[in-house]
């Protein structure tokens, strides 16, 4: 045999062994992969068809391609609210689409409950990891007890809740005892029934978040406080000009998954409220399955769309911004 | 970050003796206070599912019932399969427990040790999907479970949740940890990379698949919108639908609904009990949740 030959030979095993490496690499991936490919790759991509269709759900030849057109419905203003109008311009218009336009709620309502859960959940769990981060004994059972209402199932916490928000309720009884004057029930009260969600949220997940503050409490180094201590810094500089600073990536962390979070809400909106008192809580996704349930199927994806657009967009914004943590 | 201090769940800090005293009963305090706020929920449901319908919203609020109705627990058995719905419940969180878990691991073996053309492009198209929120392609996958004759099956769920990127995320973090130099030995020894995986990596991945279970096995009980969406029959139902329909048909309960509540609380805070430390130890090492 030559050498041509023989460096032939060796390629072509050393081929066939390649190709062997990769089909086990690829036995190993496969049971999972195709479970994921069925039931979430394709079905992301239909839902982007799906979203310029109209079906009702019925037999695949009724199913309508439309274009752009569920969007364009979704997002137009009704001539006769444009009609009422004294001075009809953009802004104006504008107002109309968030005030009536069924999107336009959702979508306000949507940021609405973002804007107001997001900053409050941050302030609950980087307040209950700083004092959970001073605590030595009995630690972990605090720690447990702070986090157990985002283990507990949604249904029962959200009943839980609604019934403690009601009229005569523990929850008014309360705050009548500190001098209020509402006693109504808040899910039942158009500008209570949003506060009502946000208060569960957050109780919910502030225990989540202050499990990752208190891991990133515990990052920061010693000798920054030992210094400032020397330097004749008090507690509340320290907080200020050491914790606070060491810990922005993990807030911004936190932040993106909280936004990401809320954008999302269902459960506890859809078992407090319902949506409800009229359209006052009506929310994105509670949108969507209202569609759904309608068998607009094709609206219910081009609403999912919105969402996943929204979603998408904070996702970018957290890729670009976190490559600009890293660099700093 | 200090793993020996968060496993210990505790931070040791310089602190000056002549304000420790005041500070630390102050700090209990604090800490006290903030956990009876957060159980006063749970408090006040165990409460009322040992009162008397008409006692629930009495003015001002008695937090221990006057007589203790037990009777209120064997009551709602009579009223809703909730013994059925937990046994449904069970199935499908085993089963889906199991599955990912299994499929999960043995996928982020091949990510993390194995080297093969086109692994990272097809990591990257896994990871893309966590961002993509379920809500967005439910509607199709809807479909597409109702052609393939899963709708209101128990085996919709298990599917539904069975094959999540996050599970295979958190093995392939964890796999990279383990030093790739135990997986050349071995198969210098001989073993076959199916040999590896069950006699090495398995093992010494105790702490990551404990995480994963529970956050599956947790996961799974709590869901709502998924069985909402797909369970109909009664014989299918899981506890969360169950307990849904339960709040609807005996809506002015109010003692039976916070009993049948308590009574779904309690298998998921058992699973939280004995596995907490994994749980929280997990997310605190990984930071995020599909």
């Amino acid at each position: 045999m030559s050498t041509q030959q023989l460096n032939a030979e060796a390629r072509r095993r050393k081929g066939s062994l390649e190709r062997k490496k990769t089909l086990v690499a690829l036995s190993f991936i496969a049971p999972n992969f195709i479970g994921f490919a069925l039931f979430t790759l394709i079905p992301v991509v239909v839902a982007v068809f799906m979203s310029m269709t109209e079906w009702n759900g019925g037999s695949l030849a009724s199913m309508k391609w439309v274009g752009l057109d569920n969007y364009a419905k979704l997002f137009a203003v009704p001539q006769r609210y444009i009609d009422r109008l004294e001075n009809p311009n953009f802004f104006s218009i504008l107002g109309v689409f968030f005030e009536r336009v069924d999107i336009g709620i959702a979508l306000k309502n949507t940021v609405t409950y973002t804007i107001i859960t997001v900053p409050l959940t941050l302030i609950c769990s980087i307040v209950l990891a700083l004092v959970l981060n001073k605590a030595v004994k009995g630690a972990v059972a605090f720690r447990a007890i702070l986090f157990f209402p985002y283990v507990s199932s949604t249904v029962a916490i959200c009943v839980c809740w609604n019934f403690m928000m009601m009229k005569n309720g523990p929850i008014n009884q309360l705050l009548m005892f500190f001098g209020s004057t509402f006693n109504k029930t808040w899910t039942a009260d158009s500008t209570m029934a949003i506060w009502a969600v946000i208060v569960v949220s957050v109780w919910k997940s502030m225990g989540y978040y202050m499990v990752i503050y208190l891991a990133a409490l515990q990052g920061i180094p010693r000798e920054l406080y030992e210094a400032a201590t020397v330097d004749g810094a008090n507690k509340w500089q320290q907080f200020r000009s050491i914790t606070l600073p060491q810990l922005s990536p993990t807030t911004f962390f936190v932040s993106v998954m909280l936004i990401i979070g809320c954008f999302k809400v269902y459960d506890t909106v859809a078992l407090m409220t319902g949506g409800g008192p009229g359209r006052a809580t009506k929310m994105l996704v509670t949108y969507t399955i209202d569609e759904f349930n309608a068998f607009k199927y094709g609206s219910a994806c081009a609403i999912a769309m919105v969402l996943l657009v929204l979603v998408l967009t904070v996702t970018l914004i957290q890729f670009r911004m976190e490559k600009k943590f890293s660099a700093d | 970050m200090s793993e020996k201090a968060l496993s210990s769940g505790r931070a040791i800090r310089p602190t000056n003796y002549t304000a420790g005293k005041i500070g630390k009963v102050l700090l209990y305090a604090a800490l006290i206070l903030l956990s009876v706020v957060t159980l006063i929920p749970f408090v006040w449901m165990l409460s009322a599912s040992l009162k008397l319908d008409r006692e629930v919203f009495e003015f001002p609020i008695r937090w221990i019932p006057q007589t203790f109705h037990w009777e209120n627990y064997s009551l709602i058995w009579t009223k809703a399969p909730m013994l059925m719905y937990a046994k449904n419940t069970a199935i499908v969180a085993i089963c889906v427990t199991f599955i990912q878990t299994l499929t999960s691991s043995f996928a982020a073996y091949s990510f993390a040790k194995l080297e093969f053309k086109g692994r990272d492009t097809l990591f990257l198209c896994y990871i893309a999907t966590i961002a993509v929120p379920w809500q967005a392609y439910m509607i199709p996958q809807f479909i597409e479970f109702r052609a393939i004759g899963l709708y209101d099956k128990l085996s919709a769920i298990m599917v539904l949740q069975a094959f999540s990127a996050f599970g295979v995320f958190l093995m392939r973090q964890f796999y990279r940890g383990i030093p790739t130099e135990l997986c050349e030995a071995a198969r210098i020894d001989g073993l076959s990379e199916y040999g590896i995986w069950a006699v090495i990596m398995l093992p010494l991945s105790k702490a990551a698949i404990a995480t994963l279970v529970i956050f599956t096995f947790i996961g799974t009980w709590n869901d709502y919108m998924g069985p909402m969406i797909y369970l109909t029959t009664e014989s299918v139902k899981t506890i969360q639908v169950g307990l849904r329909r339960f709040i609807q048909e005996n809506s002015s309960d109010y003692h039976l609904i916070m009993a049948a509540s308590v009574v779904s609380l309690i298998p998921v805070s058992a699973v939280f009990l004995c596995l907490q430390r994994y749980f929280i130890e997990g997310i605190a090492t990984s930071g995020l949740k599909g």
